[in-house]
């Protein structure tokens, strides 16, 4: 999937999807922290993330404040807030 | 999307539990001043503000507040634990614990009961900014009135930390206001409210 190119509202919708993957299994985990193959599907899904949020960061901003310092001015506060919708 | 990170934001190990100290600090929990009114009152003023720079303020103290309710509940937890029914009986716990076992509850010192009533989201950036000046200054006058009687030093510790934390988000909210006056017209800043009102800004 991220072989092929996308757009923001694709890369934000992969990375959603890849997200709630790896909440849903997180919580899985936590009252089976001996699952195997959860455990494998997590670090599965946890590396595609990280990918996916790079290549969203390197090109539409950061995602979190902690990713913010890219630029030479302070880029977290310049970007669209999530509840202001219809930006795409 | 919020992530959860596996440590206090300032560390936590007290060694005397001291339920008499709990349900004095529990305040800072639960009570007016507390830190649960303070991260949902910044993060429900955030919406309406049209600033994205001050919208993000509010996120990130909205959020280092929810550090602030853990610090809190883990003194809370800390001074409690392992209690005896004895001790409950002589420390004079054991209305709360009639309610709550030892378990953390937002309440304010007094048995009064957390309530959204102890915080605004009114819609009006001057008005919600110098609430939140106002309720960083009423945070730290708490942590003053906790630490004049409080002596032990794995409580003080903490507390000179939130406090000293309750300063820097009042200069912070400062700066903010600053920003959103920047928006509006300096003859009149009440001329309009610009979450609400059509072209609302410098003249």
């Amino acid at each position: 999937m991220l072989n092929m190119p996308m757009n923001q509202e694709q890369l934000r919708l992969w990375i959603d999807q890849v997200s709630l993957a790896l909440v849903d299994t997180l919580l899985f985990l936590d009252t089976h922290p001996y699952d195997e193959d959860a455990l494998n599907y997590y670090k599965h899904h946890a590396a595609m993330k990280k990918k996916a949020v790079k290549m969203y960061e390197d090109q539409y901003g950061p995602l979190t404040a902690r990713s913010a310092p890219t630029k030479d001015y302070w880029d977290w506060v310049m970007q669209p807030w999530p509840w202001e919708g219809g930006c795409k | 999307m919020w992530n959860y990170e596996k440590r206090l934001q300032y560390p936590i190990n007290i060694k005397e539990t001291n339920p008499k100290l709990a349900m004095l600090i529990i305040s800072q929990y639960g009570g007016p001043d507390g830190e649960l009114g303070a991260s949902l009152r910044y993060l429900s003023q955030r919406y309406s503000i049209p600033y994205r720079e001050v919208a993000g303020l509010l996120t990130d103290i909205g959020t280092e507040e929810l550090a602030h309710l853990e610090m809190v509940s883990t003194m809370v937890h800390q001074l409690t634990r392992n209690l005896t029914p004895e001790e409950i009986q002589s420390s004079g716990f054991a209305p709360y614990y009639v309610d709550h076992t030892l378990a953390v509850w937002p309440q304010a010192a007094g048995g009064v009961p957390f309530n959204a009533c102890q915080f605004q989201s009114k819609g009006d950036p001057i008005t919600d900014l110098v609430e939140d000046m106002a309720a960083e200054q009423k945070a730290r006058t708490t942590y003053d009135n906790l630490l004049r009687i409080i002596k032990d030093p794995d409580v003080a510790d903490p507390l000179r930390f939130l406090r000293a934390r309750e300063v820097i988000h009042f200069q912070r909210f400062g700066e903010a206001l600053r920003i959103v006056q920047e928006h509006l017209d300096s003859k009149n800043f009440y001329q309009c409210n610009p979450a609400i009102d059509k072209n609302c800004g410098c003249k």
